[in-house]
């Protein structure tokens, strides 16, 4: 937005670049430091004595002779199992956004395309699904799982997550459906395609911003769910947030919480990557439900 | 589109919604009438040179067996939503009886689990819902104030407390504010009080875990006003400037009118993530001291001896009643929307 005629005084201009320095510190510094303490020892990290070691490294190079240390990472991803997390973490990640998406996407342009009454009520639907507290639904399920014996397990946790999601997913892509002209798809349905193929070769191609914006929602949803992955795998399957969580430790077991950090850096990173690289789709889909509806 | 084309489009997705978060809600609601066997205790006589001693032990083959009949429980009617763990009826008659003082009442009620949670949950929703919206708006504005070039990388470093989960981003809190960390050490220093901690105090405690909320939520806010505020029309603007509006006067008079109906999107929106909050709690291990209604769910849940399906559903359908009650207006308005639409 440009001011125009909107002249700005110096002295405001100093006070708003304090302000976004100040809000900057505190959004980002915690990160940087978890990053930055996450290569010293225990005793620094978390020093008993000085907080101050945790930046001059006083015990790590006692304790091992560097500035810093690896041993953190190198002991959660092979004793600590953290490698094994990751994997559960991609698997999971990975089918929960393809199968969100391929049914958010037919599910959203039905929707889109209706100019039914119950496509409005089914929108609402959604909505008060969404409005739904995880752990509430967790233990809906767990009952039922159990005597099922489909507790424990991926392919579970996965149709749970697909599941949970699709409330969101379909107003998303619903916003986004919306914005692509009627016209374009009846042109097609007047020379002879089925609805299916004028989806598939006349919509799909030119949705691909949106279905990226759903796929990057789906993402996070499934990488960083701890209530769902928590309760409903068990110890051998779990992914990597309810697996820092089992870091910590809790009355019964000394945790080790340098594990902890390191995990957390290491589940953070490519999240961040991530989010870096798509920066413009994670914003256009957070304001697409609020800005445009 | 056809009602039958419709149909098949909608059918996978429409399922997956019904089986999984449909049904599970009816499961939380017949489940919320059960609860767990009791143990079958059996006397057992023990005798000894001295004489004979009759102890009651559990007997363990029997209670099992009756599990395995019947594995949902025993049916309790409304009894769990009436025991102590839940709206404690007897105990608040007790107490309105025995106590002297209004305020010596209300005292013992927050004692009780759900409401002790049932409290922290809606004080940090009242906290944590204005701020955010305060913060994100100043945000947005003070971010559409610098140059164009640099709000890219300025937007990715605003938005990450956002991106990672709760569970993550109150650790990472955490590690900082505890005794042992950065801040809290030098809290400590400045304070010279060596015994302050976070663990110590429960006003400090619920505090941390409201500054936590503003700040992982705040982000979310702010992207969508930031977005709003590039819709701003700009003639209302300068014609403001002309007549010699002031800065906050255009804020107030033009800026907040046109982006009004986004405000209560997000006031929502956050609303209702805030009555879910409960991985914090586990982040700053504040168990002690804070627990929402999540948090007590997720306790059943886990119950190291027999997990306590009848109390969890019982909280569960309690939690869906109060978002009810916080979706109704919105719902309403929709619904009168629709009609005068048609």
């Amino acid at each position: 937005m440009d001011y125009g005629l909107d002249t700005k005084s110096t002295r405001l201009k100093t006070f708003n670049t304090i302000f976004i320095i100040t809000w900057l510190l505190i959004a980002c510094f915690p990160f940087i430091w978890t990053f930055w303490g996450s290569f010293k020892v225990r005793a620094d990290f978390f020093s008993r004595s000085d907080w101050w070691y945790a930046i001059s490294a006083f015990n790590t190079l006692i304790e091992t002779g560097g500035q810093f240390t690896t041993n953190a990472y190198t002991q959660a991803w092979t004793e600590g199992e953290f490698w094994k997390a990751s994997k559960n973490t991609i698997i999971v990640t990975v089918f929960v956004v393809s199968i969100s998406l391929f049914l958010g996407t037919l599910g959203a342009y039905a929707l889109s395309r209706s100019t039914e009454k119950y496509a409005f009520w089914i929108l609402m639907a959604a909505l008060i699904f969404r409005a739904m507290p995880h752990i509430t639904l967790v233990s809906g399920y767990l009952f039922p799982f159990f005597e099922l014996q489909i507790w424990g397990i991926l392919p579970t946790t996965i149709v749970v997550l697909v599941a949970i999601n699709q409330p969101f997913t379909l107003w998303l892509l619903y916003s986004f459906f919306k914005t692509v002209p009627k016209e374009l798809d009846e042109s097609a349905l007047i020379d002879g395609c089925s609805y299916f193929q004028a989806f598939r070769h006349i919509i799909m191609p030119v949705m691909w911003p949106g279905v990226i914006t759903a796929g990057l929602f789906s993402l996070m949803l499934a990488y960083n769910d701890f209530t769902v992955t928590a309760l409903l795998l068990n110890q051998e399957n779990h992914t990597m947030v309810p697996k820092i969580q089992s870091y910590l430790g809790t009355n019964q077991h000394e945790g080790n919480l340098m594990w902890a950090v390191s995990a957390v850096v290491s589940a953070t990173a490519p999240l961040f990557m991530l989010v870096m690289f798509f920066q413009r789709q994670v914003i256009s889909g957070l304001t697409a439900g609020a800005v445009k509806g | 589109m056809p009602n039958k084309t419709f149909f098949w489009f909608f059918l996978p997705t429409g399922l997956a919604m019904i089986l999984f978060i449909g049904l599970p809600i009816i499961s939380t609601g017949i489940q919320s009438f059960y609860a767990q066997h009791d143990q079958v205790v059996k006397e057992v006589k023990k005798c000894d040179p001295f004489g004979c001693t009759v102890s009651i032990v559990v007997d363990n083959e029997e209670t099992s067996k009756i599990r395995e009949a019947k594995p949902l429980g025993k049916f309790n009617g409304f009894g769990t939503y009436t025991d102590r763990n839940h709206l404690a009826v007897d105990e608040i008659k007790k107490f309105w009886n025995e106590t002297e003082s209004f305020g010596a009442f209300i005292d013992q009620v927050t004692n009780l689990p759900f409401y002790k949670a049932l409290i922290f949950t809606l004080t940090y929703c009242l906290f944590v819902t204005p701020n955010v919206l305060l913060l994100g708006f100043i945000i947005a504005l003070s971010l559409n104030a610098v140059a164009r070039k640099i709000r890219g990388p300025l937007i990715f470093g605003t938005i990450l407390p956002m991106i990672v989960t709760p569970l993550v981003g109150s650790l990472v809190l955490f590690w900082m504010i505890d005794s042992q960390g950065i801040i809290g050490a030098n809290i400590q220093n400045l304070m010279n009080d060596p015994y302050l901690s976070l663990k110590s105090s429960k006003t400090l405690t619920w505090i941390t875990i409201i500054i936590y909320g503003i700040w992982h939520h705040s982000p979310f806010a702010f992207v969508v006003f930031y977005a709003a505020l590039q819709t701003v029309p700009q003639e209302p603007i300068e014609a403001a400037i002309i007549d010699g509006a002031s800065r906050f006067q255009r804020i107030k008079h033009i800026v907040l009118p046109h982006i009004y109906p986004v405000v209560t999107f997000v006031a929502l929106i956050s609303l209702m993530d805030n009555f879910r909050v409960f991985e914090p709690i586990i982040g700053f291990s504040a168990e002690g001291s804070a627990q929402s209604l999540s948090w007590l769910i997720y306790d059943n849940l886990v119950n190291e001896e027999v997990i306590l399906f009848g109390s969890a559903a019982a909280t569960s359908m309690m939690t869906i009643i109060g978002i009810a009650i916080l979706l109704a207006p919105v719902l309403i308005r929709t619904w009168k929307e629709f009609k005068t639409a048609r």
